[in-house]
């Protein structure tokens, strides 16, 4: 456990040296969930309507922003194959990777959230489930872009290539994501799809690290 | 099944096996598509309800059909690549992938134009269609990680990989979709395939399919031995760069 | 012969539909076959001279 939490230390910390891929991340989801209403019009009936799905979309944007990074500075400088031959399992350095991409591109705009979603006119009632489907959610979305960032390791082009990657793959998470900002909305039923995400997560987490991880074996291989 | 699939992972084993199986494969494909095709658009009844539309689905159910089985074939030759690295069961889903990516589109654009005359517009977000536009992105996510690297056999081998997420993905997002779709509530529901089919829709329905999955093997055969060449050729060639050396 | 062209006022609909799969099985066959064939030269090509160079 301490390879862990000095991996997830040592992220972080670069993270923050390099100028704060949070902050960058966190000024990025500001800036793209403003710039819709710029696009659909400043209707407050509609933006209300569409403000759980704008923001599930950003949220999602945002976490892809750095995944091309994620292991590419492990790779050149060479600290990728020293995971790998180090006695700690491959797979566990991966979570502690996705941990830190999380604190750095997940949390902040869990804790933002509140505050776009008064700007774009989300129901009140609903803010608790966002928080809480996003706290559930983002996870999901740096263990799965975490796949992506590995498989793109060496290839041309690997930016563009990410999205088109991961994208699909999200589309289940963001489907209950926003299903369980929407059933407060409706009145209907908020358990199964926060359960449903939630099993993904569960589910999904220790796949994400196997495919992470083999991936990443064959980037250095 | 097994054991046949391991002799035939042998390049020289397959070769023959193309060279015997090809021409049976064609002449069944274009027996059952054309023979199928006349059957749907000028044998079968108009449908009570749908009236001549309904002859689209002789086209638009076999090619969604077949984009599914062509995705699951891929992941299958794709573990055995990953796995028992037979390379020629890489090479074999590096060769199926674009064939799939033209019967999902063929299911995309078939379902359009279904939609037009049932639901009033050529796109509506319906559970089915939905799934299969994922299917093809997942299917142009392939094709574009496997030619991004300038080492083939690295680009093959991410691919692989990426196949086999698709595929424990791809029950996730067809339960997703619907679940999603049932939600909004869509006007109308695009009724195809349906256990209530009539005979004397099922038969060319069933030809059809048959001919699809014909012209599926025929193809695969032919882009298959395609790729070995392509391969073969490189081998051949860093061989030959090293002896100057 | 005018009412199966008209296909019961979906003229718009079948027709395409029938076309569109028609070409894009076409094209494939086309596209694979043709790439086929220029690579199997190729192999062939570089198989003489290899063969060449060994037992010249």
């Amino acid at each position: 456990m301490t390879t862990f939490g000095a991996l997830v230390r040592r992220d972080l910390a670069l993270a923050t040296l390099r100028g704060g891929d949070a902050a960058l991340t966190l000024v990025f989801f500001v800036v793209a969930v403003a710039v819709f209403p710029f696009g659909v019009g400043p209707d407050p009936d509609l933006l209300a309507r569409i403000s759980a799905g704008i923001i599930w979309v950003t949220a999602l944007l945002a976490s892809m922003t750095s995944l091309e990074r994620l292991y590419r500075v492990d790779l050149e400088d060479g600290s990728l194959e020293i995971m790998a031959l180090s006695a700690q399992p491959l797979e566990l350095q991966v979570a502690a990777k996705c941990l830190a991409h999380w604190v750095t591109s997940g949390l902040p705009v869990v804790v933002l959230s509140p505050l776009m979603a008064m700007l774009i006119n989300l129901d009140m009632a609903a803010w608790w489930i966002l928080i809480v489907s996003l706290a559930i959610g983002t996870p999901v979305l740096s263990l799965v872009g975490s796949i992506g960032g590995a498989l793109v390791l060496g290839a041309r082009k690997s930016g563009a290539l990410i999205g088109l990657i991961v994208l699909p793959l999200q589309v289940p998470v963001l489907i209950f994501g926003i299903g369980a900002v929407e059933a407060v909305l409706r009145g209907g039923p908020v358990w199964p799809p926060l359960l449903i995400e939630a099993a993904i997560l569960i589910a999904g987490t220790p796949l994400a690290l196997w495919a992470s991880a083999v991936a990443l074996r064959m980037a250095i291989e | 099944m097994t054991t046949s699939f391991h002799r035939l992972a042998n390049p020289a084993r397959f070769q023959k096996f193309a060279r015997r199986a090809l021409p049976w494969s064609w002449a069944v494909a274009v027996l059952g598509l054309g023979s199928g095709f006349v059957w749907g658009l000028a044998l079968s009844p108009a449908d009570y309800q749908q009236g001549d539309t309904v002859r689209v689905m002789y086209v638009h159910v076999p090619a969604a059909w077949m984009a599914m089985a062509c995705y699951a074939l891929m992941a299958l030759l794709s573990a055995s690549f990953l796995v028992w690295k037979h390379q020629l069961a890489g090479i074999a889903a590096l060769a199926a992938a674009p064939v799939g990516a033209c019967f999902t589109a063929i299911a995309l654009i078939t379902g359009s134009l279904w939609g037009k005359p049932t639901w009033g517009t050529w796109w509506v977000w319906d559970a089915r269609l939905t799934s299969v536009l994922v299917l093809f992105f997942l299917y142009l996510g392939y094709m574009a990680l496997a030619g991004a690297f300038d080492d083939r056999l690295r680009g093959l081998r991410a691919a692989s990989l990426l196949a086999l997420v698709g595929i424990i993905n791809l029950p996730i997002i067809k339960f997703s979709v619907d679940w999603w779709n049932t939600l909004h509530q869509p006007a109308s529901i695009l009724r195809a395939g349906g256990p209530s089919i009539h005979a004397s829709m099922l038969w060319p329905l069933a030809i059809t399919a048959l001919g699809f999955a014909a012209f599926l093997v025929a193809i695969l055969l032919v882009r298959i031995r395609s790729e070995l060449a392509l391969w073969r050729t490189e081998a051949l060639m860093r061989r030959q760069t090293r002896g100057m050396t | 012969m005018s009412a199966f062209f008209d296909m019961g006022g979906y003229a718009a609909t079948v027709w395409p539909a029938y076309g569109v799969t028609i070409a894009i099985l076409v094209a494939l066959v086309v596209v694979s076959v043709r790439s086929s064939r220029r690579r199997h030269r190729v192999l062939e090509r570089l198989e003489r001279e290899t063969r060449r160079q060994r037992d010249p």
